[in-house]
């Protein structure tokens, strides 16, 4: 029992960082009907961007408090990887839409590919490891053999996440820019025709997408303490695997569908195999889009000629 | 179609190129730059390398920054004009045509055929010219290499044409079925001791049945959906191959591979081998030679099977489903069927691939079959055009001989340093490649996927 307590805690922090990965894909693909495979790589670039303000604020600059660190970093990866969500949708994007059905698709393949690489080329393809910034835990539950606790970490990065889940939903429901995205999601013709600002609406959600991603991105190498080149791809593909279970273009469902996943996994390795804990992620992948391609929270889709 | 003037200017205001002035093209250069700063702060500007210590080291690099930002601002400054100057013309050509409206539109120009029957001369002769060219057998190895190379993406990138260029089906994970195959031939040979003449076609089977179990229950998906499930597939493939230890050897793979023989008869010095039956003097450059006519052989095969199939009906509804799955379906055609064999046929090329490739290297192991791979061929098969074979066959050239070439020029390192590793950036200028292809020619750098059959022809 113990046992399971924790690892539904661990459980729980993975599916946070999914769950804002999984914001961004299903976002993209709710406003624009496609699939942004290079989200997860745009996600492992913002670890970057954390990693280097990181260093520069805790060891060029001195700064000790933990709390300031974190929330400036916070702040410039978010903009930073903005920023590139922007720049990756202005250049490769943009001028597909209205091309072919998978022009989009393999545009995308393209900015993954490249953005993998480029990080490679620039960042050199080691693993690139920052040192703890707090060890400390909170032990929740103790007896002679166990004892159940949640780390800082821990508590930081689901605190993070439902805050900014928070300030997320108040965005969409709440604000014109919300209304508007929303408005594209239904029909983009007739928003245009009254008077939405389609491709601008479009280029914010990217942004934003990016944005949540870069919160991932830092939260996952808080957590993890380490980053490589190579780490967008499979964190990117679970997620995608959330945004679907949780029912692709939902937004509370990416978020339920990447706590799902982040469960699935840590239990999975616990329980049965570590070695085949991404054979689960993508067997599930396949399954529900075999079987309930609209996942839990998705309306079924209405193919139209 | 894709909007030409593209790489997205800035301002709204300036979509038009024609007729900018040109401090309006200097401020949007400069905005490009602007924005490549901000990129290029902090992932170029502060590289991190582990240092003597236990945390990492930051250098910094602004003179990278800054070269970045100019080389961009030209770059931006170049195309604007340049592509402003070609648009111009264009419109104006255009216009003189409506003017002209009675004249009919130009016959198309085919320049596929003089180009594929050039190409084929090469490749047959390619033996002979590398050793022409440099001076002997052994000497021309390295020519014979590369091109064993080559063909062995044009092989894989002309089976997945069939899947993703006739079909339109986008397969990510193409290179599961090359592990299929490379496998297949890897276990028969090595546990039951069959020879490679056996095993190819069993390879191909193989690859073909994966690609129907695989194929069969996620065929009804849509476009990007099945793109999805497929990249699973392959990575599922893979990592059981790493896992599962007592079936593939994990991620060491399996070794010692029987190599080929020629119809039975084994490359081997002395008594009953090629070279003494044939009564030549050995020579290593035999099996090599034998190799690269077997590849150009099951390339060619996959090619004259798709230029067939596109003329029969069942290659006339796969390419009718590329471009509309409703109407196919109004019209009765069993799309499920129509799909299934595109990606079988597909797989079993790729099958046949694989078993070239374990033979040829002797080796396999999981990690030869990894995403970057199916990316490269997907690659491969969108800047030929999809569709288009002569394409596959340059663009496999360009993308794969390309950096095997730049790899040995000696001036790059001259110029750029002697660090400097071409190799490096192919993968980074694949990617930026696969978007300026979709952005200015999502139909292929030869455009030329007409309909395999008109309807004009068939009145004649």
């Amino acid at each position: 029992m113990e046992f399971f307590a924790q690892q539904f805690i661990n459980g729980l922090t993975l599916g946070s960082i999914y769950g804002l990965i999984a914001l961004g894909y299903t976002m993209v693909f709710g406003i624009i009907g496609m699939v942004n495979f290079a989200h997860g790589d745009v996600f492992m670039l913002s670890s970057f961007i954390a990693l280097i303000f990181f260093l520069i604020l805790t060891s060029w600059l001195g700064l000790t408090s933990v709390a300031l660190v974190f929330l400036i970093v916070l702040v410039v990866a978010m903009l930073l990887t903005a920023l590139w969500g922007w720049a990756i949708e202005r250049v490769a994007y943009r001028a597909l839409r209205g091309s072919f059905r998978l022009a989009p698709l393999i545009s995308a393949i393209g900015v993954s590919i490249f953005l993998s690489n480029f990080v490679q080329v620039v960042q050199g393809a080691r693993n690139k490891p920052l040192p703890p910034l707090v060890r400390d835990v909170i032990v929740l539950y103790q007896n002679e053999q166990y004892t159940v606790t949640l780390s800082y970490k821990q508590a930081n990065i689901m605190a993070t996440t439902a805050a900014l889940l928070a300030g997320f939903w108040y965005l969409v429901q709440r604000t014109p820019f919300g209304r508007a995205q929303r408005a594209c999601e239904q029909d983009r013709r007739m928003a245009a025709l009254l008077g939405i600002n389609v491709d601008r609406t479009i280029s914010l959600t990217f942004v934003l997408g990016a944005a949540l991603a870069a919160v991932a991105g830092l939260l996952y190498l808080l957590y993890y303490g380490v980053v490589s080149f190579s780490d967008g791809f499979v964190p990117g593909v679970k997620a995608f695997t959330a945004a679907v279970l949780g029912g692709i273009g939902s937004l509370p469902g990416a978020v339920l569908g990447g706590l799902i996943i982040g469960l699935i996994e840590t239990f999975w390795s616990a329980y049965f195999s570590i070695e085949y804990k991404d054979v689960a992620a993508f067997l599930i992948l396949i399954v529900v889009l075999i079987f309930k391609p609209s996942g839990i929270l998705g309306r079924p889709e209405v193919e139209k000629v | 179609m894709a909007n030409t003037s593209t790489l997205g200017p800035i301002a709204p205001a300036m979509t038009r190129p024609t007729g900018t002035a040109f401090p309006a093209l200097l401020k949007d250069a400069a905005l490009f730059a602007l924005v490549t700063l901000g990129l290029s702060i902090p992932v170029v500007a502060y590289r991190t390398d582990l240092g003597q210590g236990t945390g990492l080291e930051l250098t910094a690099r602004w003179g990278l920054v800054a070269s970045l930002c100019l080389a961009v601002f030209v770059l931006r400054l170049a195309q604007r004009l340049i592509l402003g100057e070609v648009s111009r013309r264009r419109d104006a050509r255009i216009r003189a045509r409506a003017d002209a409206s009675a004249v009919a539109a130009p016959k198309a120009l085919r320049p596929g055929r003089a180009l594929g029957s050039l190409t084929l001369a090469v490749a047959l002769t390619l033996p002979a010219l590398a050793a022409l060219g440099s001076g002997g057998l052994s000497e021309g190895r390295y020519w014979i290499d590369l091109g064993i190379l080559i063909l062995t993406y044009v092989m894989l990138g002309w089976g997945l044409n069939i899947v993703v260029g006739l079909a339109g089906l986008l397969d990510l994970g193409y290179v599961a079925f090359y592990a299929v195959g490379a496998y297949s031939y890897a276990l028969l040979s090595t546990v039951f001791g069959l020879s490679f003449w056996i095993c190819l076609p069993l390879a191909g089977l193989f690859a073909a049945a994966f690609g129907i179990l695989l194929g069969f229950p996620v065929l009804r998906l849509r476009g990007d959906y099945l793109a999805i499930v497929t990249l699973a597939f392959g990575e599922i493939i893979r990592l059981v191959l790493i896992n599962w230890v007592d079936f593939s050897g994990g991620s060491a793979g399996i070794s010692s591979i029987p190599r080929a023989s020629f119809f039975g008869i084994p490359f081997t010095k002395g008594e009953g081998g090629f070279a003494d039956l044939f009564g030549l003097s050995f020579s290593p450059m035999h099996r090599v030679i034998f190799l690269y006519y077997l590849i150009l052989v099951l390339a060619l095969i996959t090619n004259v099977v798709t230029l067939r199939m596109r003329r029969l009906p069942l290659g006339r509804a796969w390419e009718a489903l590329r471009e509309d799955e409703i109407a196919c379906r109004s019209l009765g055609i069993d799309t499920t069927i129509t799909k299934l064999t595109a990606f079988a046929l597909g797989a079993m090329f790729a099958g046949f691939a694989g078993s070239f490739f374990a033979v040829r290297q002797g080796f396999v192991s999981p990690e030869s079959f990894n995403f970057l791979e199916s990316a490269i061929i997907l690659a491969i098969v969108v800047l030929g055009g999809m569709g288009s074979q002569i394409g596959v066959v340059i663009a496999a050239i360009v993308m794969v001989g390309a950096p095997e070439l730049l790899r040995n020029l000696g001036f790059l390192k001259a110029v750029f340093g002697q660090g400097f590793d071409p190799s490096e950036y192919r993968l980074l200028l694949f990617g930026l490649a696969m978007v300026a292809m979709m952005v200015w020619r999502p139909r292929g750098l030869i455009s030329e996927r007409h309909p395999s059959v008109r309807l004009s022809e068939a009145k004649r």
